[in-house]
């Protein structure tokens, strides 16, 4: 059977530079990342260069993505919220597209990586740890400070609240790719079976037709699993924002 | 099944009340509608017109009683996704920070058992906030 993790490997495609003893290569991680972002550059610049009063099929996608992640930092963090918009539509954009192209069948899945999400959840939190200081100076520690609540308990919730907020870019970057990383093993797993039954002759062919259906499901679930996870870690990104913008008096 | 008879009581009132309602409506019909449409065709226009409002009327408290709603709404399955891993989140930050602590300070065994209660309880506040227990924005505290 297929080595399950094998699609998860990183390859050093080609060499760029050599820092100290570190070799840093052009990987296919990275080459996918060119290709979602590169792919997300065209599709929404040849969508909207000919900007019609009433769009058509492909205009409108670009103008329902861009709709879609308005209304939701917009309803979540407010109209101060819209600085941020470019920031949030390009990560939503970017984890959607790399999601998609993950489940591409020997494509690879960037999001799949947690040094990947891991650094796309800490961008977001230091965004909003940097704008939440340079905007609210030090009444952004209200944020770990609950109104009426007993004195003797306060230095006992602040540290709660304080590692709450620490969890934050961990559960934010762990849902992605554990989600992620499932989903693909599974899928691989399943697949696999297809192989080993149907080389069992006639009974594991029709026995092989189990794995082909659940497989065939278990595509259909990853693809909403695939925006589904773009969509949370946009809207996690605004609820993020909106604490920085509003930290509490 | 509250929905079923419901919808029987509409369907019979559809049927029953026409009669009356064409007849009457078919002497007023060509005052209202300066005589250009036809008798009947009024009287099917105000007949639905009034079976639109009654539809309304008896509708609205139907669709209350029908419990949640079976919707593909993906704020819904987002709320679903994000509490399978707030509690981890917590919890393993609690466990790290204390693992530092104790390395960094030497108080082996103490570190650990302070942050990763600490920790836990910080998983149980995000799931709670992930939830909507426990409010979440603080905009005019």
């Amino acid at each position: 059977m297929a080595d399950p993790i094998k699609q998860f490997q990183i390859v050093d495609l080609f060499p760029i530079a050599k820092i100290g003893n570190t070799d840093i290569a052009f990987t296919n991680s990275a080459a996918f990342m060119v290709l979602a972002v590169g792919g997300i550059t065209t599709f929404l610049l040849a969508t909207t260069r000919r900007r019609e009063v009433v769009p058509g099929r492909m205009q409108s996608i670009a103008e329902l993505s861009y709709e879609f992640v308005a209304n939701t930092l917009q309803t979540t963090a407010g109209k101060e919220g819209m600085k941020f918009f470019p920031f949030v539509f390009s990560l939503f954009m970017f984890i959607l597209i790399a999601n998609l192209i993950g489940l591409i069948p020997y494509a690879f899945t960037i999001t799949s990586h947690i040094v990947v999400t891991l650094a796309l959840s800490m961008s977001v939190f230091l965004t909003v740890l940097i704008y939440g200081f340079w905007k609210n100076g030090l009444h952004f520690f209200n944020l770990f400070v609950p109104k009426g609540v007993p004195l003797y308990i306060l230095p006992l919730i602040v540290f709660i609240e304080v590692l709450s907020f620490i969890s934050r870019p961990v559960s934010h970057s762990v849902r992605l790719f554990a989600n992620l990383l499932a989903g693909h093993i599974t899928l691989k797993v399943f697949a696999g079976f297809i192989t080993l039954l149907g080389s069992l002759g006639i009974a594991g062919i029709i026995g092989a037709t189990l794995p082909l259906a659940l497989v065939v499901a278990f595509f259909a679930l990853e693809l909403l699993v695939a925006f589904l996870q773009a969509y949370v870690f946009a809207i996690l990104t605004c609820i993020y924002i909106n604490d920085a913008i509003h930290p509490g008096h | 099944m509250v929905r079923a008879p419901l919808r029987a009581a509409e369907f019979s009132e559809v049927l029953v009340y026409p009669r009356v309602e064409s007849m009457a409506d078919g002497t007023h019909g060509d005052k209202d509608h300066r005589g250009q449409s036809p008798d009947d065709e009024a009287a099917l226009s105000a007949r639905l017109k009034r079976l639109g409002e009654r539809l309304t009327v008896t509708g609205r408290p139907s669709e209350d009683v029908s419990g949640p709603r079976q919707t593909t709404d993906p704020s819904q399955m987002a709320r679903g996704f994000r509490l399978s891993t707030e509690l981890v989140a917590g919890v393993l930050v609690g466990a790290m920070i204390g693992w530092l602590i104790d390395r960094w300070l030497g108080i082996s065994p103490w570190g650990m058992m302070v942050f990763l209660l600490l920790g836990f309880a910080a998983g149980i506040l995000n799931v709670m906030r992930a939830a909507g227990i426990v409010r979440e924005k603080k905009l005019n505290d």
